[in-house]
Parts: structure tokens; sequence; C-alpha cells
């Protein structure tokens, strides 16, 4: 078994109106084994900008610890929240440093930029950027989230509509994948509000 | 094979080790202690390397009572927790200790909590918690019984039916198991499970 689907993950992003959503499933495993069904893998770095991490556990916990630390460095020295955009250039940065010998994680961005224009990214685990319109997935799932995010997407949802999309492509794909499942986590974020929702889905 | 298994119950938390020391087909001992006391209110329940376990279990205990000279006041138990992470993480792609670990701790204002820490250092703070063989079916059993609150003699109750299935159906069961137990009173061992006198 491979290194990243050591503990399992889901995580899938989408933008709507002036809104975006990033979604992820709550299993934290060893191989075959569901150690619990709670596991945090979408953290908050300011209001308008949400970092998720897929793949080994023990990375994720290393890289948010550490994107938090030059983050509260970043808001220390420039007096304000760092731009989407700039968060995915550190967050490649880093990841590159350890080119080598890589973080195994594979991280998803999603945040309002200048405007409050929604911004999304993912990368693969040396930092390689890879910027999308509509929607980007991670994970020990990600085939299905690409198939059934490709169907259920539509350009320019409301945060209702984007919800619900978000939420079912993610529920449809994580019960074709063993590893990952167990609920879901919903974060939808408009330039007023942020709105936190659990998904109940297959409980295995 | 070793195991380690713990849970949460009301205002206290327990943890059950095996004391098998084993090398190969040889049991060395059957009364070894791997439940260590970090301080008054932890317990940390260790299973893996024989040697990387009393090592780093040795090297947490001290500087958490470290801290505690320092600063005049003891680590809560989320931070030991992720001190322990964070040490295991660092030496991860050094020379990685292979050592599961099993934390429980009793904090005045958050009360009992429990944490599962990986060789791979990965941290969550859980209600119930099994490593090794004997977790395949410590924690089928706790996902049956285990409800939140349960009292000191249920907890038990439900650790002792975790023993019996772990004698019963693992080829290579250990004899031995102790039961520790921490609450507001402090971290103290609670009693043997004996087949083997040592």
């Amino acid at each position: 078994m491979s290194i990243f689907e050591y503990n399992g993950s889901a995580l899938v992003a989408m933008v709507g109106k002036n809104c975006f959503a990033i979604a992820s499933d709550r299993r934290l495993g060893v191989q075959l084994q569901t150690i619990a069904t709670d596991f945090q893998r979408i953290f908050k770095i300011h209001d308008k900008l949400f970092l998720g991490l897929s793949g080994l556990g023990s990375d994720t916990q290393t890289l948010y610890q550490r994107l938090v630390f030059r983050h509260k460095l970043y808001q220390l020295r420039e007096e304000r929240d760092m731009k989407p955009e700039t968060f995915a250039s550190l967050v490649s940065a880093m990841l590159y440093e350890k080119r080598f010998g890589p973080y195994f994680c594979q991280p998803v961005i999603a945040g309002l930029g200048e405007d409050d224009k929604p911004f999304i990214c993912t990368m693969d685990s040396i930092g390689a950027k890879e910027l999308a319109k509509d929607f980007v997935v991670a994970g020990t799932a990600s085939e299905s989230l690409y198939g059934a995010c490709e169907s259920m997407f539509k350009p320019d949802m409301d945060h209702e509509e984007l919800f619900e999309t978000i939420s079912q492509a993610l529920i449809s794909s994580v019960d074709r994948d063993c590893l990952s499942g167990w609920g879901g986590h919903v974060y939808v974020v408009t330039p007023t509000e942020v709105t936190e929702r659990i998904l109940k889905g297959r409980m295995d | 094979m070793e195991c380690v298994f713990g849970m949460v119950g009301k205002g206290f938390a327990l943890v059950v080790a095996d004391s098998s020391a084993v090398n190969s087909i040889l049991v060395h001992k059957s009364n070894e202690d791997k439940i260590m006391v970090l301080d008054s209110h932890k317990l940390m329940g260790a299973s893996g390397e024989a040697g990387d376990r009393a090592q780093f279990t040795e090297y947490v205990q001290k500087n958490v009572a470290l801290y505690q000279y320092r600063n005049n006041i003891p680590l809560t138990t989320k931070a030991a927790a992720n001190f322990m992470r964070g040490e295991l993480a660092t030496a991860l792609r050094k020379n990685p200790y292979m050592v599961n670990i099993v934390l429980a701790g009793y904090d005045k204002e958050t009360g009992p909590s429990l944490y599962f820490i990986d060789y791979i250092a990965t941290l969550h703070k859980v209600d119930k918690a099994a490593f090794g063989y004997g977790s395949y079916f410590a924690l089928s059993m706790m996902d049956r019984h285990y409800h939140a609150d349960m009292t000191v003699d249920e907890a038990i109750k439900l650790a002792d039916q975790c023993i019996e299935e772990i004698r019963s159906r693992l080829v290579v069961a250990p004899q031995n198991f102790v039961i520790k137990i921490v609450d507001q009173d402090g971290a103290r061992e609670h009693s043997w499970r004996r087949t083997t006198k040592d």
C-alpha cells in the first residue's frame, strides 16, 4: 500500500458565485483499521482562506503547524492576512524545499482573494500547483471525485446550491472508496459568513 | 504480541497494557510495566520496539518534569501529547522511534482525556484507543459496549471483557495485563490480571 493511502482521505473544493466550498471526509484509519471518525482535515488559516490537507495524517499535522507559524509571522510583519494566491505559493515553496524527502501530503487551498473573487488550487506532494476555475480534488477518493464533480458542477452557483452539489459529490465518491468516508465536513464561505456543516453518509 | 488499550470514563481515564517482554520465541519476563506514570495526573501506555519504548518514554517523562520545574506549572495532557508528537515527528525522518502511545490524563479544567499517538506521529484525541494485534479484539469489544460517562466499575468490566477476548482469540496472547487509572486524585496502578506468577 502506498504511503499516501496509509490513513485515507478525500478532499474537494468548488467555486461558486462570489463564494467557495471546501469539503473533506472524516475518517482516520491505519490501513484497513478505522481509528477515528472525527478527524479534522480542513483548517482555517484566516476568515477567507481555508487549507485542506490529504495524505499521511502525521505530515498533514506537521505541515499545518508549520504553515500556521509562517502565516502568523506574515501577519505580524505585514499587518494583514495573506492573499490566497500568495499562500498557495508559500505552500508550494515549502513542499519543494523537501523535494528529495517530501511531505506525503496533497494540499487543497481555497480562499476569497482581491474583491472577494474565489480562488482554489491544489498541488502534488512536491508543490506543483494546479489552478482551476471550477473544482479541485485530492485524496484516495480523487478519481471518483473527479467524475462526480465533472458531472455535477455548474458555474456560478449560489452558496445554497453549491453546498448541495459539493456534498453530493463528496458522499457519492467516498462511498466507492473504502479508505475514506464516515461522514463529511463542509465549509461554505461567502464574503460575509462561513458556514460549517457535518454530513452523515454511509458510516462505513 | 504486545497490546495497549485505553478508554475515557466519567471523571477518569483507563489504560491497560500487557506485561510481557519477548524476544523471538522467548518470554524474558511477564511483569514488565509498560504504562509509565508521566506525572501526578498522566499515564502513558507504550507499545513497540522494546529499546525505543524505554528510551522514548523516559525521555518524555524527564522533559515533562523539567517543564514543571522551570515553569512551576504542570503541562496539560494536550500539551504533553503535542510535545510527544513533535518529538516523534522530528525523529521520524532521521531515526524513528517505533513506539505507539496511548496517553491518558486528567486536567482540572477539562477533565479526563485520551490521546492516540502513532509511531508515525499521528495525533488524535479519542474516547477509546488500542494498539497491536490485540486492538482488533479490544476495539471491537469497546465499539460494542463502550458508552460515554461509564463508571469505574463498568470500565473495568469492559477492560476485563477485552482482556478475555485477547486471551481466548489471539494465538500468542500475552500472559499478564496491568490496569492503571487516572482521575482527579491522580494516576495510579489499579490492578493486575495474571495467568502466570513472576
